[in-house]
């Protein structure tokens, strides 16, 4: 606590932590609270974007600043796509975020309890100690990025291609629909026709 | 701890500013030299309006849309180094801007949603269709100086301009940086979501203080996308002669003019047919444009 008093800008950024903190933990509430999908959706881009800020705080500056502009696009998109597609047109008439509210509380208790118990009961390794690097922070780093590393990177292109492959499977129109049998129709026969007439 | 606030305020005047230039030339531009003072007359006229009032509109959204887009371009300014120097030294301030002009997506969307109108929402959805074409050739277009700088922050791309500006070496990535900037800021060819075909779109409900805190933050964001880009294409504020600000001041200034006056030679573009040129021009132009860079880098640094 010394330092806190000693030096100003510390303080500034505790201050600043727990009030993202906060405002994280506020947003995310009020998903669940607010009745109108375009405010849901900007309340947990709130809460991402908060989380985000708190980690530039804790200077790890390019995780921070990548989320808050991934989790702000990704929810620019997902609140048309919510409220072009979600059923009874929610986003027009009042609606209610929350589904199967019993077993929903219980999962969602269960793994607060979890999670937080093991933020809290773990015996982290403090900065201060003489030998970094041989906590268990350090620990939980290695396993991750370490050996787990290879599954961590071919989970990403598996993701995607599952992603590609899911959107060409679903497509109501091919390539035959828009280029002709012999695939040779130019320009193309689309229903919206776009900027360089492909 | 004065200087921390100083500097801060100091800069908000300094962008309301370059807005007030850029609004001003706008005006001249479009109506001829009489129209120099519209900028001041509209801010008068706007300080007096009654606010509107709507039926079930989402305020809180609609409040929040307007003031996002001065708050998102003050925030890209705080990065930019003026002679070096800037109001925050974050280490991935290329990032930071990235993450800022995406910030502007929610914004101009909750701008045409919470007023609960027609012409409004059409505006926000045209705005999301024109961003997701201009946003992945912007980001590439941004990497390729943060790849030359080795760095992504701010005061490292701008010294490492000390020889030759990055526009001579990566002009693809200059000229597609631009057409983001004007997207991101709805001006000139891409202002079809505020377009006169739907009264104004995001822009039609709005009144008194909340159609200046609008209009003030799209000038803003042309002048803190004209700033960056300068800082990051145009020297930094590397130049002979001059001290290091003068040099940041002027680029800005003649980037922004560029901008401004764009709006004169280019028509309006419809985001669906702005989609393929982006998609299919643009992005494969960054991209070759990121290669092009980054051999060069590679074999500069293992020539040095």
């Amino acid at each position: 606590m010394t330092d806190l008093v000693t030096d100003p800008l510390r303080l500034v950024e505790v201050v600043a932590f727990w009030a993202l903190a906060a405002l994280a933990v506020v947003a995310g509430v009020l998903v669940f609270r607010w009745d109108s999908m375009a405010r849901v959706t900007y309340a947990l881009a709130t809460s991402f974007v908060a989380v985000g800020l708190a980690l530039v705080v804790v200077d790890l500056h390019y995780i921070g600043a990548v989320t808050v502009l991934m989790m702000v696009m990704e929810m620019a998109i997902m609140a048309v796509f919510m409220i072009m597609f979600m059923g009874m047109n929610p986003a027009l008439m009042p609606m209610d975020m929350t589904h199967r509210k019993r077993p929903a509380a219980v999962v969602a208790v269960a793994t607060f309890v979890v999670l937080a118990g093991g933020a809290l009961l773990v015996p982290w390794e403090r900065l201060a100690d003489p030998v970094p690097g041989a906590g268990s922070a350090s620990a939980v780093g290695e396993a991750v990025m370490g050996p787990k590393m290879l599954v961590m990177m071919t989970v990403s292109p598996l993701l995607f291609a599952t992603l590609v492959a899911g959107v060409v499977l679903a497509s109501h129109r091919t390539r035959y629909d828009r280029l002709g049998d012999d695939l040779r129709r130019r320009p193309a026969d689309d229903p919206q026709p776009g900027g360089v007439g492909r | 701890m004065a200087e921390a606030l100083l500097f801060p305020l100091g800069l908000t005047a300094v962008l309301l500013a370059l807005a007030a230039l850029a609004a001003g030339l706008d005006a001249v531009l479009v109506e001829g030299p009489a129209a120099w003072r519209a900028p001041w007359q509209e801010t008068a006229r706007l300080a007096r309006q009654r606010r509107r009032a709507l039926a079930s509109a989402d305020r809180l959204l609609w409040r929040l849309g307007g003031a996002g887009l001065l708050v998102a371009a003050l925030l890209m300014a705080a990065v930019v180094p003026v002679g070096g120097r800037p109001v925050a030294d974050v280490p991935v301030g290329v990032v930071w801007f990235n993450a800022m002009d995406v910030v502007v997506w929610a914004a101009v969307w909750c701008l045409g949603w919470g007023a609960n109108a027609v012409h409004g929402l059409v505006g926000g959805y045209r705005f999301l269709a024109q961003a997701l074409s201009y946003e992945l050739p912007l980001m590439f277009a941004l990497t390729a100086p943060a790849v030359a700088a080795a760095s992504l922050r701010m005061t490292d791309v701008a010294a490492a301009q000390a020889d030759r500006w990055f526009v001579v070496e990566m002009p693809v990535a200059f000229l597609v940086f631009c057409v983001g900037v004007v997207g991101f800021s709805v001006h000139g060819p891409f202002a079809h979501p505020a377009g006169a075909d739907v009264h104004g779109g995001v822009l039609a409900e709005l009144s008194g203080v909340d159609r200046w805190v609008v209009q003030a933050g799209r000038y803003a964001l042309l002048a803190a996308g004209a700033a960056f880009g300068a800082a990051l294409f145009l020297g930094g504020g590397t130049g002979p002669w001059l001290p290091g600000w003068v040099w940041s001041l002027v680029t800005t200034l003649a980037l922004l003019a560029v901008l401004v006056a764009g709006r004169r030679l280019l028509p309006v573009v419809r985001p669906d047919r702005f989609v393929e040129a982006g998609w299919l021009v643009l992005l494969p132009l960054t991209l070759a444009q990121v290669f092009v860079v980054s051999v060069v880098a590679v074999l500069r640094a293992g020539g040095a």
